[in-house]
């Protein structure tokens, strides 16, 4: 099995993030990280979805994907061609004697502290799934208090875009 | 130009607009704003259910008749769960239907007001689509979209739930509504480039199958069908979905492949080294294991839906598109009559050792198959004969004998007992000229036979044969060969007369006949066939031990197919494959 980055153009109406994840557990196929948010186009939904599994059922994920009638576009992004991050805010112990190794690693890790209590700071950061389990590991040491991800969002590399086709169809449809 | 209007009279004008002439259904408080303006309508005519699922197989079979939408309505909450059983099978079967359901205000949803059910979320995996609507002027939009997806592309059903608010409220009307689909583009037009593959792989090979389909019938293909297969002389299956698709007395034609197959349909796959799927979805009643399903052959498969194709048996060749397109493409493509002589000859040899046959029974009573058998020959190929699920389905398909598309009509993948009845009335009234007979078991028949007094009171005279051997008689089968005949549950006494079908079908307004000597049968299908102003009830009583052969045990490969207990064909010696 193997990881692979789906980016689905959806119309943006009610019950269509319902119509996905219900499709995937009921064709039996695993999610790994599912985002949704808004695009440059107000009738569209961006959903970047992180399925593990081989290509063979991947197929079958696309294809069923492309039959639900809101789905207006798939496409698989290559982790080589694209740029993918996860957005992480963390809650970890700090005092006064711990906090500037703390901040040390926030500053390595190019985070930023967005809260800091007297005996807590709290963390953001984003990157790739390793980068931010490699934060995770070295402020493990510290006391790790709470701990909140998002899922992957991708962007595809270079000057073309995704929505521009899609847009143009639903220009038409207007 | 635009009218003013209730969303209610704006749903009938919509549907009226759509071209629906039968809307079958039953009433309530949520969907009430509705049944006041249809009760105006000349154009559509509703037909009072006696429950929920029966409007529903009624929309099935009305669609499958005539290839229009179905059309079935119900209440909120109870009303619209009875048609999840029937959504469920147009969805298995791609029926296109579209329900309309009603829905509590749309203040009150998602608070458990009184009939409240969340219909589109419990059809959301049983559905080609479906919408929720709270806004009067989103409706006649709606069943245009509704329409045009339950009939374009792949058929299947459509759901439009509409709150009762929705349905009072004022509205402008104007018609025609612009659609807004702009993630719906069904791919109907094949690949040239596939097309030349296909006829590649065909005329390199020895051993082709045309494996045909519920596709083929549903794109209208029948007559390119034939010309395919006479032009270029390769052995046709049907599958259940399929029968009739092809003529079953025509010489290429090597009958129904899967479970209860026959020998020569089964084996024809087995042997094959190209099987030509035509609207085919590889399902397991027909492929058995599938590590073992047609070990030899390469695979062709057209299908208009793209997620079918390498679903179940990877396809060298992916045909996406309109099996009436492809299969013109590929007589273009093919043009010529391939060398299947030895095929051909292998084949209709094991269709001549191994015909389809039964046991007949030496006390003098009656087999099932026999019934069958006489219903094709005094009724013949015209009419439409609508099945519900089990061993006398099976039957249906094996001894009638069809020659024309669609004139079989019962419930393939999802099973649906209950479904003759009520299918046969809406077959019944989408074709009123036709001769309809609903084929049923004594177990399915007591699920909806209501429907009869609907049929009565309407003036839908079908005629119904039960084919009653007092038992779930597929079920008694399966305990028979794999349960070591511990009959749990399958009895259902019905040898008691409990109930008596002759003095139901009475208490129906309908004719009650029943028949239990071989020596009776032809005269009381002649006397149903005489009886014209109501419908007729048959209680065929016949043998409880009778079974279905040829079978392949579910799972198993279909090298494995029984022609009889423990009895295998013998294949011929084979090198070549």
């Amino acid at each position: 099995m193997s990881k692979h980055t789906l980016s689905v153009l959806v119309e943006n109406k009610p019950g269509v993030l319902a119509r996905v994840s219900a499709l995937f557990s009921r064709r039996g196929f695993n999610i790994d990280s599912l985002a949704v948010g808004p695009t440059e186009h107000d009738d569209i939904s961006r959903m970047t979805i992180v399925v593990n599994v081989d290509s063979l059922p991947l197929e079958q994920v696309t294809k069923q994907l492309n039959k639900l009638v809101n789905v207006l576009k798939i496409v698989e992004l290559d982790t080589s061609q694209s740029v993918q991050r996860e957005l992480m805010l963390i809650k970890v112990k700090a005092d006064a004697d711990s906090r500037s190794h703390v901040l040390e690693l926030v500053q390595l890790f190019r985070a930023r502290c967005v809260d800091v209590a007297s005996d807590a700071v709290t963390i953001e950061v984003t990157g790739t799934p390793d980068k931010l389990e490699a934060f995770i590991k070295v402020l493990e040491p510290f006391g790790i208090k709470e701990l909140v991800q998002s899922g992957m969002v991708a962007i595809g590399r270079g000057a073309r875009s995704i929505t521009d086709r899609s847009l143009r169809a639903l220009d038409r449809t207007a | 130009m635009t009218e003013r209007m209730t969303g209610a009279q704006a749903l009938v004008r919509a549907l009226e607009h759509v071209g629906v002439d039968t809307v079958f259904g039953i009433p309530g408080g949520a969907i009430l704003p509705a049944y006041d303006p249809l009760y105006d309508s000349v154009k559509v005519r509703h037909v009072l259910v006696r429950h929920e699922q029966g409007a529903g197989h009624a929309a099935e079979g009305y669609a499958q008749a005539t290839g229009k939408v179905g059309v079935c309505m119900a209440t909120s909450g109870p009303g619209a769960t009875n048609l999840v059983t029937p959504i469920a099978d147009a969805y298995m079967d791609s029926v296109p239907i579209v329900a309309i359901t009603g829905q509590v205000a749309s203040a009150a949803i998602g608070t458990d007001a009184f009939q409240e059910a969340d219909i589109s979320g419990i059809t959301m995996p049983i559905t080609k689509h479906n919408f929720l609507v709270t806004d009067a002027a989103d409706i006649p939009r709606t069943i245009m979209e509704a329409f045009h997806i339950a009939a374009t592309g792949r058929p299947g059903p459509v759901l439009v739930d509409i709150s009762k608010d929705a349905l009072q409220a004022q509205t402008e009307f104007h018609w025609p509504p612009t659609m807004q689909l702009p993630g719906y583009r069904p791919v109907t037009r094949p690949h040239s480039k596939q097309i030349r593959e296909a006829a590649k792989l065909i005329a390199e090979s020895k051993r082709p199958v045309l494996y045909v389909g519920g596709g083929v019938h549903k794109a209208g293909a029948s007559d390119e069908l034939l010309r395919l297969a006479e032009l270029t002389g390769i052995p046709v299956v049907t599958t259940l979905m399929a029968r009739g698709t092809f003529p079953d007395s025509h010489p290429l034609h090597m009958g129904m492949p899967g479970m209860h197959g026959s020998v020569s349909a089964v084996g024809a796959l087995q042997k094959s080294d190209l099987l030509i799927g035509l609207g085919v979805r590889f399902d397991d009643r027909v492929t058995g294991q599938l590590s073992t399903f047609a070990p030899h052959a390469k695979i062709v498969h057209a299908d208009i839906d793209p997620a079918e194709i390498s679903k179940n048996r990877h396809a060298d060749v992916p045909i996406v598109g309109d099996c009436k397109e492809v299969i013109n493409d590929l007589i273009n493509a093919v043009d010529r009559k391939g060398d299947y002589a030895e095929w051909q000859k292998l084949l209709s040899g094991m269709k001549e050792t191994y015909p389809l046959g039964y046991e007949e029974f030496s006390d003098g009573s009656l087999a099932p198959q026999y019934v069958m058998e006489r219903l094709s020959s005094i009724v013949g190929p015209d009419a439409f004969y609508v099945a519900g699920v089990g061993q006398h389905q099976m039957w249906a398909a094996q001894f009638i004998g069809y020659e024309n598309p669609g004139t079989f009509i019962n419930s393939g993948g999802l099973g649906t007992m209950g479904f003759a009845v009520p299918a046969a009335m809406g077959a019944k009234m989408g074709r009123p000229d036709s001769v309809v007979w609903a084929i049923d078991g004594d177990g399915c028949f007591q699920m909806t036979n209501q429907e009869l007094a609907t049929c009565a009171i309407e003036g839908v005279p079908i005629k119904v044969a039960v084919i009653n051997n007092g038992n779930l008689g597929m079920v008694r089968q399966w305990q028979t060969l794999f349960y070591n005949e511990r009959y749990s549950n399958t009895d259902l006494k019905t040898t008691q007369r409990i109930p008596d079908f002759v003095k139901l079908a009475d208490a129906y307004g309908c004719v009650g006949l029943r028949c239990e000597r071989p020596e009776d049968v032809d005269a009381v299908i002649k006397e149903a066939m005489e009886i014209n102003d109501r419908p007729v009830v048959i209680d065929f009583v016949v043998h409880a031990d009778a079974m279905v052969w040829p079978m392949v045990a579910a799972g198993t490969s279909n090298d494995n197919i029984k022609i009889a207990r423990d009895m295998a064909p013998t294949w011929e010696k084979d090198d070549s494959a």
